[in-house]
């Protein structure tokens, strides 16, 4: 059967909240970017859904533009926690709490 | 005028400014400055009272100018001196006063090392007193009130190392500020009714009715109780015998003749707007510290306290006069009294002086001021002897004397007051009883202090002698003026003041409170055989011929119990301690003497005098204990709690009204706290946070 | 630039000059505040002389002196407008003479000079800034700039329980302004200068009722308004029982910088009540004045029964002065020109008595190092100039005539009297209380035998009385002649208290 519109938010939305789960539960810092990824890629997914839908080529284009960012901040996250492993032997984001009262 | 009498009130404040700053380096201490300054008011003084007074010799002269002082709104505050009679007699006693007790200070206070702050004191007071009779509106009558209460702060505690003389200094002020509280609201009163403080203006606001009676009443009651403070009334009077910590010369110009003169100035000063209901309570106040005071003095045995009590006692009849309505008596009384109370006090502080010379020597500790360390005196101080012994037959009221014509005169006033209205008997009834108390107990003083054997044994005796001449002058200037001669011309009449010139020129002023009717000072206030034009409305002919009839009546007749009342006191006084036929110290341990008077050959005087002086000594002794434990003990209980009171309440301010800042911040503080608790520093903490946050958003929006 | 512009800043370019110095010349440091001080004194008494008198200011532009206005931040109506009248004018003498004096009696501290100084000098842009001020903007304005160099001069230079002291006043004044700031904001919002259509903080305008509008016009709104000031203001006096700052920060403050509390802070508060809530709110301050009355009585007994119980003699001090500025609130309360002169009178010569008290115990405190009054005793005899100075002080405090604390106090009760005839009463019974603590703490701390401790104790030195003297010669000299300070306010205070009361105009 040829896929709907819904099919694809649907799917897209999973992902997300399976994304978002995974930022707000897991401890290790290479996970919680691995789930933002899947965030920002449900949400790539929904803009192609809609763009294939709508006779509107803009979703497309605006994907290049998240993956643009994605990667620019996969980059920066990266090195971020390369040095805070280097700092503290660990990627436990429990570790990382100075600014707490 | 004006010059003359600015000089002798600034000479004394030059005089003082100089002194306490420079008198240190000064040679003899600057004492000269000072003693220039007052001998030379003094002059000013008498040539002011011989060519205004005596000159124009009439009763209603008055001068009076004034200035401009402060100005509020379109309200102007005056400045004003006032030269009348009144004033020019009190400059007189005043300056005279002064005077001699400068002079005499010179021979007391030789030697000691605050020598030149004394006399520049002494300067202040005789500017502030001066100050004071020359004022002519009450507001400025307050502020030289509290400047010669200042000035008696700083002379009663003049040897502040002993705490006995702090102590009673600081009582002084503040007795006489509660006083003084009175009086300011009596102003108060007056001013806002009437708009003015000027006493000539009071008199007439009064007489328009713009201040009447009940108000008016208050009012003057309350401008008395300053007079109760100063003038040492009951129950104000327990600072004056503290007072006497002071050196004596400051007891005798301060708390004898000048200071405590001034309650009984101003309330001369007030007579014609005191209305009848506040006359009689001055009245009665005064009688009542007559008597009161009287038997106190009779339990003394230390010489200044028996003349301190007798200055209350002679203040009350003053102050009993003027309520009475027998305005020249009271006031006359004010001048005789200065001279033979000053010359007292002198002559006692010429009585310790020796007596501190005797004790030095013999190397004792004992009381120079304690009569049953004297005795004897007599022999060898003759001056101080005569002098001293003028001065108490005056103050007892004896015959030929200034104060028989005083006393005599108040004590007819008050009996003719009695008379007019007899449910007041109580008035006369003091009076001639105090009269007589008072005859005893000086001539208590005088027999055990001059008379008898020196009590401290012949060496001691060797050292006595008279004092110096700085000192026994005054004392004879004093004496000679208790006697009636320079009071009763032109008239020399010595058993009334009635046809002298004191007499003439100062008649009863007219009293202008209209409110409760007319208020008619009894005929007796007009001395003696003087006919005086009764006023337009003292009603019919037959009224005024009764009125004269029994002035004179009242005075005949006071004059003869007021002798007889004197003569008893002052035999009483004679056989207990001249003749030593009774004995004060039995009587003071025995109650009863029933059998002794039996076998005596003057039983029945005997009898008489058991009970009399046994009456009169157990009496006095109670009322001096009653005094000094109760009442006294009222007035330092009340200090005691009124610090109480204010740690109670400083606690409270510390603990309960402070506890409330500091609560305030601790409730902050648990707050805070609290909501510290959300920073975890956990970022998915916060991540869960917003997303919370954007979940209720949603449900908000889209609900 | 005119006068008042230059009295106000030049402090703080003294400030500026101080905090360039090096720190270690303490004397340069010294003789630059010196010098600062004694050229705003020089300039402010040169205006004596030009100043009129019979000018009223209040509430009318046209008669307010020295008068400079500028625009500041135009958008929001602020501009930078000064000038003085009767009211302001001893304030800024006062101001200017306690500063100068209060140099000398800074000689005494010893770290951080530098500091100390520049903050000093500071705060005295900051009084005179507040006392000049004419926009409510920037009255605030100076208002809070006094607020910071106390704190630090408080807590950095005080005594043992300095900090505590310094963040309780700080904050129990911070409060106070914020319900200024309410009130200001309230007004501002809600008058609209006629000229220019816009919203403005200039008070003149403010005092204009046909300017008032909005919720200016609701009575409850109007007496919320009023209160809020009130606290703020009462904070400042201090009143009962909005005081509990003040023994604390009087007794932990270094000698000369209680002298400015007392003698000068204080006063804003009255200051505050006067300039702002009588001409702006004048129908509430008369209905609530029988309040201000009632607050003034319970100061004044309130104050010297809590007076009597203190062993510390600067606490004493301290309580003194709370009683003391009661007689400036019954006098206020009164609206009679008796009473408001003689409450801004007795602004004035409390700030000279008062002064004069707390330089004496410094005198004391820097040769005991302890301020007991029963740890003393017998001082007469070793310090006789001190006690003479201290002897006219003492009795200046209480009112004693020829000091010019009579001529204030008298002038309360004669306005006060024909208005609140029980409250005056109970009142003038307070100056029994009075004498007798002060009477008593003299005679404690002077007379009876030489304590031991102190029988070789230095008597009062010529620094301490160059401090002492100008102020003790202002006492007897206005208790004489009180006439020079009482004409510069005469015309100003029976106006307002006109104004006020709604009579006679």
């Amino acid at each position: 059967m040829k896929p709907t519109l819904e099919m694809y938010l649907i799917l897209s939305a999973v992902l997300f909240t399976i994304g978002v789960t995974g930022v707000l539960t897991r401890r290790n810092a290479l996970i919680i970017f691995m789930s933002v990824e899947l965030m920002l890629n449900a949400a790539n997914l929904t803009l192609v859904a809609y763009s294939r839908f709508l006779p509107d080529i803009s979703g497309q284009i605006f994907v290049f533009f998240v993956m643009a960012v994605a990667a620019a901040e996969v980059a920066v996250g990266l090195a971020i926690i390369v040095a805070i492993f280097r700092q503290k032997e660990s990627v436990d984001i429990d570790k990382v709490n100075l600014m707490k009262w | 005028m004006l010059g003359l009498a600015l000089y002798i009130l600034l000479a004394p404040l030059v005089a003082f400014t100089i002194v306490i700053f420079f008198g240190r380096k000064l040679p003899r201490g600057g004492d000269f400055i000072s003693l220039f300054a007052i001998w030379s008011g003094l002059a000013a003084s008498l040539y002011l009272f011989f060519t205004q007074m005596l000159g124009h010799y009439d009763p209603a002269f008055a001068l009076s100018y004034r200035f401009d002082w402060v100005t509020w709104g379109t309200y102007k505050l005056n400045i004003g001196i006032a030269i009348d009679n009144m004033s020019m007699m009190m400059l007189v006693v005043v300056t005279l006063v002064s005077s001699l007790v400068h002079l005499f200070s010179v021979g007391y206070m030789k030697g000691d090392p605050k020598y030149h702050r004394f006399f520049s004191f002494l300067s202040f007071f005789s500017f502030s007193m001066i100050g004071l009779v020359l004022a002519d509106n009450l507001l400025i009558i307050y502020a030289f009130w509290e400047l010669v209460g200042l000035s008696s702060y700083l002379l009663i505690g003049f040897w502040h190392e002993k705490d006995s003389a702090s102590n009673a200094a600081k009582k002084a002020f503040v007795t006489n500020r509660v006083g003084d509280a009175g009086m300011l609201i009596g102003m108060l009163i007056c001013f806002t009714a009437l708009g003015t403080l000027n006493l000539v203006e009071l008199k007439d606001g009064v007489a328009q009715g713009h201040l009447a009676g009940g108000l008016l009443t208050a009012a003057g009651i309350l401008l008395f109780m300053g007079a109760v403070g100063k003038s040492a009334q009951f129950p104000l009077h327990v600072w004056l015998p503290d007072a006497m910590e002071g050196p004596t010369p400051v007891s005798a110009l301060i708390h004898a003749a000048t200071m405590v003169a001034a309650g009984v100035y101003l309330v001369a000063r007030l007579f014609p707007i005191l209305t009848p209901d506040a006359s009689l309570v001055i009245a009665y106040v005064g009688g009542f510290t007559a008597i009161f005071a009287a038997t106190i003095a009779v339990a003394q045995n230390d010489i200044k306290r028996v003349l301190a009590y007798s200055t209350v006692s002679q203040l009350g009849y003053m102050v009993m006069a003027l309520g009475t309505g027998a305005f020249t008596a009271g006031f006359f009384h004010l001048v005789t009294h200065a001279m033979f109370k000053a010359c007292l006090f002198l002559g006692s502080g010429s009585i310790i002086f020796a007596m501190h010379h005797v004790l030095h020597n013999i190397h004792s500790h004992d009381d120079a001021q304690d009569m049953r360390n004297m005795g004897g005196l007599k022999k060898y101080m003759p001056v101080t002897f005569w002098t001293f012994l003028i001065a108490t037959t005056a103050l007892a009221g004896v015959p030929f004397t200034s104060g028989f014509l005083s006393k005599d005169a108040i004590l007819g006033g008050t009996l003719a007051f009695a008379m007019e209205h007899p449910k007041h008997w109580l008035l006369p009834a003091f009076g001639f009883a105090a009269a007589g108390l008072t005859a005893f107990y000086m001539f208590r003083l005088v027999y055990l202090t001059f008379y008898g054997t020196f009590r401290k044994g012949s060496e001691a005796e060797s050292h006595l002698h008279e004092s110096p001449r700085v000192m026994t002058v005054p004392l004879i200037v004093l004496a000679s003026l208790s006697i009636f001669f320079f009071y009763a011309a032109p008239a020399f009449n010595p058993t009334t003041p009635a046809g002298g010139w004191f007499a003439t020129l100062f008649p009863t002023p007219e009293n202008v409170t209209l409110a409760s009717g007319r208020y008619v000072s009894p005929a007796s206030s007009r001395l003696g055989d003087e006919a005086v034009e009764p006023t337009a409305e003292h009603a019919s002919g037959t009224e005024a011929l009764h009125s004269a009839h029994l002035e004179h009546l009242a005075h005949n007749w006071a004059m003869l119990i007021s002798i007889l009342v004197a003569g008893l006191g002052i035999w009483i006084a004679t056989l207990a301690y001249y003749k030593w036929k009774i004995d004060p110290e039995k009587w003071r341990l025995r109650f009863g003497v029933a059998y002794r008077g039996m076998y005596n050959k003057w039983w029945c005087d005997e009898v008489y005098k058991a009970t009399a002086i046994n009456g009169t000594l157990g009496l006095s002794k109670g009322l001096a204990w009653f005094d000094g434990a109760i009442l006294d003990g009222i007035v330092n209980g009340s200090a005691t709690v009124t610090r109480l009171f204010s740690t109670v309440q400083g606690w409270f301010d510390n603990k309960v009204v402070d506890g409330l800042v500091n609560l305030t911040a601790m409730v902050v503080g648990f707050w805070a706290h609290f909501v510290r608790s959300f920073q975890t520093g956990q970022v998915q903490r916060y991540l869960l946070y917003t997303l919370a946050g954007v979940g209720i958003v949603i449900i908000l929006v889209v609900i | 630039m005119g006068p008042l512009t230059i009295i106000t800043f030049l402090p703080l370019v003294g400030a500026a000059v101080i905090a360039l110095l090096p720190k270690e010349s303490i004397k340069a440091v010294r003789w630059t505040a010196l010098g600062t001080t004694a050229i705003v004194l020089l300039i402010t008494l040169s205006l004596y002389p030009q100043f009129s008198p019979g000018l009223i200011g209040i509430n009318d532009p046209a008669s307010f002196q020295f008068v400079e206005k500028a625009d500041w931040i135009p958008s929001l109506g602020v501009s930078y407008y000064v000038g003085v009248d009767g009211l302001s004018f001893p304030m800024i003498l006062l101001t200017a003479l306690l500063c100068f004096l209060c140099i000398p009696a800074s000689y005494g501290i010893v770290k951080s000079v530098k500091g100390y100084f520049a903050m000093f000098l500071l705060l005295e842009t900051g009084m005179m800034g507040a006392f000049v001020s004419l926009d409510f903007f920037l009255f605030y304005f100076f208002w809070e700039i006094m607020l910071l160099p106390m704190y630090f001069l408080i807590g950095i230079w005080g005594g043992p329980r300095r900090v505590y002291a310094a963040i309780k006043f700080f904050l129990y004044t911070l409060v106070g302004s914020v319900l200024m700031l309410i009130a200001i904001l309230a007004f501002y919002f809600n008058v609209t200068d006629p000229a220019t259509g816009q919203h403005t903080f200039n008070m003149l305008t403010m005092m204009n009722q046909e300017n008032h509008s909005g919720i200016l016009l609701i009575n409850s709104v109007r007496s919320l308004l009023w209160f809020a000031l009130f606290i703020g203001f009462a904070i400042k006096v201090p009143v009962f029982p909005f005081h509990t700052w003040l023994p604390d920060a009087h007794v932990e403050a270094p000698t000369a910088i209680s002298v400015i509390l007392a003698g000068v802070l204080l006063k804003m508060g009255t200051y505050g009540l006067l300039r702002i809530s009588y001409p702006i709110l004048p129908d509430l301050t008369r209905n609530f004045a029988w309040f201000l009355a009632m607050m003034g009585a319970i100061n004044i007994i309130y104050g010297a029964f809590c007076a009597m119980a203190q062993k510390d003699l600067k606490k004493l001090v301290a309580y003194s002065s709370i009683s003391h500025m009661g007689f400036v609130l019954l006098g206020m309360s009164a609206l009679t020109s008796a009473g408001m002169n003689g409450a801004v009178m007795q602004m004035f010569n409390h700030g000279t008595i008062t002064a004069m008290l707390f330089l004496l115990v410094g005198v004391i405190y820097d040769r005991a190092h302890h301020r007991e009054i029963n740890g003393f005793g017998g001082l007469a005899n070793v310090m006789p100039r001190y006690l003479g100075i201290t002897a006219v002080a003492f009795f200046a405090s209480m009112g004693l005539p020829g000091l010019s604390g009579f001529i204030s106090e008298s002038m309360v009760f004669i306005g006060a009297f024909p208005v609140w005839r029980t409250l005056t009463i109970i009142s003038i019974l307070g100056i029994i209380l009075t004498a007798a603590y002060l009477l008593w703490t003299l005679q404690r701390v002077f007379f009876g035998a030489t304590n031991p401790k102190y029988e070789g104790i230095a008597d009062i030195n010529s620094r301490e009385l160059f401090t002492l003297i100008p102020l003790a010669v202002i006492v007897i000299y206005l208790g004489v002649w009180p006439h020079p300070v009482m004409e510069l306010m005469n015309t100003s205070m029976t106006y307002l208290g006109n104004l006020v009361s709604g009579s006679g105009l």
